[in-house]
């Protein structure tokens, strides 16, 4: 580990300016991710600033039926919360199938959709890594790669993002805000996170300096009806292989609206808007589930040591919307 | 035997308040005056040497006392046989993650900063990491572990196989595993003008002080081994390896106290792990579902350092009556670690195959798997001829089919469903060879009625403890509240290490020897008076003479009952039962942990566990417990261990045979067949992940 400087920031400003002027700084959230890295050679920032004790602590219901969710929010507190559990019961759901839960005491909001992959070679420092080293070469794609990406991969990184909770958040529209050095913007959050293209030592689009300071859920009535569904090679601690966030709306036996995000597929949550497109206005059952998830999935572009996770998410899909159309009735 | 007494009664851990409340030291908790920390680091190549170490930036770092390479380490003497503890006795790198430099500083972090400023450059020659049943370079070692013989013959196999009316010929393979204690690998090394003092995690403080005290020409009474207290070991901590020396070398090179605690990283490349195992097994039986031969040929790794040998078909040399049995063990030397022990060597990876391929010829022969197992119980130990000291085999299978629920069950796979759930059943046998190895104690009696009872046995989460108390206690017919143990010290009287299920019954029957010398004592020469300055006996115990007569094992049958998720092929195991021939329970509490824990650790290696090797680069690719898949809580549902009554007087003085491994021989095997009975795929590659299984 390399020795650092730490500091708590007095408020959102501060920490903005503060690390706006230390490249080689980083926020610190909950910790349970970063410090790791710290500890594994991955990341070697120079300045810690402290924004887990920034008033954003909050989860709060506006006046627009949407739910501002502060980004220090513990992800144990975010999973407890009534009006989250029965509006939006999906993104509890992912939280509580995240980490354990000494570890969910201590993550936040905002360091959850900030954490990195845990593809093995980027924690290894001593292998090529095109995301830790840009243009060293990516090790996965010729090795080890049964958890890694099956969407949106490119040839310099084929990398997944690690989190439950980000999937739930995509297939609720969430929308993410943030306070920088030139002022507040919102993203919402399918655009959040990019794809790794030929610069994926960029996980998302914030930009140095940029703060999360809260992200909301918009209202959606039918999301009270929705689901998380974590595949994983145990039954507790373990990424997700391929995890499932679907919401759906079913009226008179036709799929009236739906959201269906895939975790542990694609180096960000993927929201399945081909899945979800070939559903809206179809009658509300298997074959049509089915046709739409391969709808999706004919996009994907496996690898050999993970082409099982495409028949694997297909029958997850299925399920999951098989499970909540069952609820519907 | 010795009386009943205190042993069989379910103690509570007499150690359990000090773990909970924290006050029980283990090995790196241990002050040390003016100490500095090291950290290590480790070759990043499997094969070649070191070109050059730029250690100048770490030298000059602040804090930094010292900063050993193979350049200025002091010279050592390692036998060839320990070849892979010659640390940085040359420029020669064997395997990725050997130690190449050390640091030691005033702090970990400092140590662990420095050590990351060492800059390394190779040599790098073409490395040969990949183990294959068809290599041309496989050899035959002469021994394989414990001292087994290599190969078995008898008959002929081949013409049994050709003749017989149903034959099963299958490869079953096992990854890489490692050991993963909780407890990190420490020590902690005080050189004084005594001698060199450590406290270390081990498993058997005697073996680690004959290594440092060869490895640095010390007289054996000038090294002290101090291990009261072991967070878990699994066999990692059984021998020494490199740590335990580089820690001694640094305190010598600094002159100052020296403490060492591996990362997890480090531990998947420095103490040992389970060989991969390429198993074939053939059975062929007659039309009466009798077994005319059986053969099991095994393909297994070492490194080119030394010879670690599995003896992984052993237990397939006594387990089944066949006239026609083979059994090879073959090795390939690769540029990797040097494997080591790892719950219960052999037995596991070997009663994998072997009863799987039992239950694969049950179905064959169109019989029920408990009824075609007892068809072929053998009379007398088929390799040896010995008579069984006692074999509960038989009875465990029908004591466990009773309370399990086995009779009537329909033996047709993937015919039974619970929603979107397969269901299923699935059995297996269990055993484990019941040795001892000599040992000593001593008893010494006090005035106030006391008895202290002193002996180097290791207590690695076990149990220790609380069962020779126990022992010490009934042999001495006392009650346990008036014996003082003392473990887990090299200055107490000789003992071998916490392994092979030996301990508790080579150490109780040290401890009941000297029991019974001191009673005897007290009686004939003090009228059963304790004379003013107390008595003390010694106790020793040489090799079971009765071993050369008896074969002697433990057995078990295991059942498991498993879900498979229809559409994901997820497996869950929401029950195990596991009943078991053991002799005589010590602890019925921490006996029933250790089983229960033994079939936890079988459950795990079922469906979670496996290092994977990256041939390109030759590392362990997955190295920490959040990627290394230990079975969790949430994996374990209901898990019951009980034992049959077994009245066995050869074995040792207290009648129980060690109950350390067997738990876990035979669990894998079990849920693999109830996964076929669920599913109707058989997976012969562990683990059992859910890709081998989900419908495409």
């Amino acid at each position: 580990m390399t020795p650092f400087r730490y500091e708590r920031a007095a408020d959102a400003g501060a920490a903005v300016a503060t690390l706006t002027a230390t490249p080689r700084g980083a926020f610190l959230g909950g910790g349970t991710n970063l410090v790791d890295l710290m500890k594994l050679g991955v990341a070697t920032p120079e300045l810690l600033v402290d924004v887990a004790r920034l008033p954003y602590d909050r989860i709060e219901v506006r006046g627009d039926g949407s739910v501002r969710i502060g980004a220090a929010v513990k992800n144990s507190l975010l999973a407890a919360d009534p009006t989250i559990r029965t509006r939006y019961p999906v993104l509890s759901q992912a939280l509580l199938s995240g980490a354990s839960g000494q570890l969910r005491n201590l993550a936040t909001t905002g360091g959850n959709l900030l954490q990195r992959t845990r593809c093995l070679y980027f924690q290894d420092v001593t292998k090529p890594c095109n995301k830790r080293q840009p243009g060293d070469g990516c090790s996965a794609r010729d090795g080890y790669h049964r958890n890694l990406a099956i969407f949106g991969a490119s040839e310099a990184c084929i990398a997944t993002h690690p989190s439950d909770m980000a999937v739930a958040l995509a297939a609720l529209d969430a929308v993410v805000q943030v306070q920088g050095p030139r002022g507040e913007r919102a993203i919402p959050l399918t655009e959040f996170h990019r794809l790794p293209g030929d610069e994926p030592q960029r996980d998302t689009v914030l930009e140095h300096g940029e703060l999360i300071t809260a992200v909301d859920l918009p209202a959606m009535a039918f999301a009270a009806r929705s689901r998380y569904r974590k595949v994983r090679d145990r039954a507790s601690y373990a990424f997700a292989l391929v995890s499932v966030a679907a919401a759906l709306d079913v009226q008179g036996g036709r799929v009236r609206d739906v959201r269906i995000a895939l975790g542990g597929v694609a180096h960000r949550p993927w929201r399945a808007r081909h899945a979800e497109d070939a559903l809206r206005g179809k009658p509300a059952g298997e074959s049509t589930f089915r046709a739409a998830i391969e709808a999706e999935l004919a996009h994907a572009r496996p690898l050999e040591g993970n082409a099982f996770k495409v028949p694997l998410a297909r029958n997850a899909v299925v399920r999951t919307l098989l499970e909540l159309a069952e609820d519907a009735r | 035997m010795i009386a009943a007494g205190a042993i069989g009664a379910p103690l509570d851990r007499i150690d359990g308040p000090l773990k909970v409340t924290g006050r029980a030291t283990y090995a790196f908790e241990y002050p040390a005056e003016h100490a500095g920390y090291l950290h290590l680091v480790q070759s990043t190549i499997a094969k070649g040497r070191v070109a050059s170490i730029d250690a100048g930036s770490a030298r000059l770092l602040p804090g930094v006392i010292a900063v050993i390479t193979h350049e200025n380490a002091p010279r050592i003497e390692i036998s060839d046989e320990d070849a892979t503890l010659r640390v940085m006795q040359s420029d020669a790198v064997a395997y990725v993650g050997e130690i190449v430099a050390a640091v030691v500083a005033e702090s970990s972090e400092v140590a662990r900063h420095a050590a990351g400023l060492i800059a390394v450059t190779y040599e790098e020659h073409e490395h040969d990491v990949e183990l294959s049943a068809g290599r041309p370079d496989l050899y035959a070692p002469e021994k394989v572990n414990a001292g087994f013989a290599t190969d078995t013959r008898e008959g002929d196999v081949d013409a049994a196989f050709a003749a017989a009316t149903v034959r099963h010929d299958a490869t079953y393979t096992t990854p890489y595993y490692h050991n993963n204690p909780l407890e990190a690998h420490a020590t902690v090394a005080i050189w004084d003008d005594d001698g060199i003092t450590l406290y270390d995690a081990n498993q058997g403080p005697h073996g680690i002080l004959d290594d440092v005290a060869s490895a640095f020409g010390l007289p054996p009474e000038r090294v002290r081994i101090i291990s009261p207290y072991v967070g878990g070991g699994f066999g990692s901590k059984a021998f020494t390896h490199p740590p335990v020396i580089v820690t001694v070398m640094a305190a010598k090179v600094t002159g100052r106290p020296v403490k060492l605690s591996l990362t997890r990283h480090q531990m998947f490349s420095l103490v040992g792990y389970r060989t991969p195992t390429i198993q074939r097994i053939r059975l062929a039986a007659d039309a009466g579902g009798r077994l005319t031969a059986i053969a099991h040929e095994v393909v297994e790794q070492t490194s080119r350092l030394e010879e670690y040998a599995e003896q992984t078909a052993v237990a397939t040399r006594m387990m089944y009556a066949a006239p026609n049995r083979l059994t090879t063990h073959r090795l390939a030397k690769l540029d990797v670690p040097t494997p080591s022990i790892f719950r219960a060597p052999g037995e596991t990876p070997g009663m994998y195959a072997l009863e799987s391929a039992m239950d694969e010829t049950a179905i064959a022969c169109g019989l029920d798997p408990i009824e075609f197992r007892i068809r072929n119980e053998p009379e007398v130990d088929p390799d040896t001829k010995h008579p069984f000291s006692s074999r509960g085999l038989v009875q465990c299978l029908r004591e466990g089919a009773r309370r399990f629920g086995w009779e009537g069950r329909d033996p047709q796979p993937r015919a039974h469903r619970d929603g979107r759930w397969y269901t299923g059943t699935g059995v297996a046998a269990s055993t484990y060879p019941t040795r001892r190895r000599p040992s000593q104690a001593l008893i010494r009696a006090g005035r106030d009625g006391r008895y202290a009872v002193l002996i180097d046995a290791s207590d690695i989460g076990t149990g220790t403890w609380t069962a020779l108390t126990q022992i010490a206690a009934g042999a001495l017919d006392v009650p346990v509240e008036r014996v003082d143990l003392q473990i887990g010290d090299s200055s107490l009287p000789k003992a071998p290490n916490a392994g092979g299920s030996m301990g508790i019954v080579s150490w109780g029957s040290a401890i009941v020897d000297a029991a019974r010398k001191l009673r005897a004592r007290l009686r004939d020469d003090y009228g059963g008076v304790v004379p003013a300055d107390g008595l003390e006996a010694h106790g020793e115990t040489g090799k079971n003479p009765e071993a050369e007569r008896y074969s002697m094992h433990a057995f078990g049958a295991q059942f498991a009952e498993v879900r498979v998720d229809a559409d994901t092929g997820e497996v869950r195991v929401p029950r195990l039962l596991g009943v078991f021939a053991v002799g005589r329970i010590i602890n019925a509490k921490t006996g029933r942990s250790q089983l229960i824990g033994g079939m936890t650790m079988g459950l795990s290696m079922a469906l979670h566990e496996e290092t994977v090797l990256d041939p390109r680069f030759g590392h362990f690719v997955n190295h920490d417990l959040a990627e290394y898949h230990i079975a969790t809580n949430a994996d374990t549902k209901s898990i019951e261990a009980s034992w049959i009554e077994e009245d066995d007087p050869h074995v040792n003085p207290m009648g129980a045979k060690g109950i350390g491994e067997i738990g876990m021989t035979g669990t894998a095997a079990a849920i693999a067949n109830a996964v076929h009975h669920a599913t109707g795929m058989r997976v012969r590659d562990l683990p059992i992940t859910l890709e081998k299984l989900f419908p495409r």
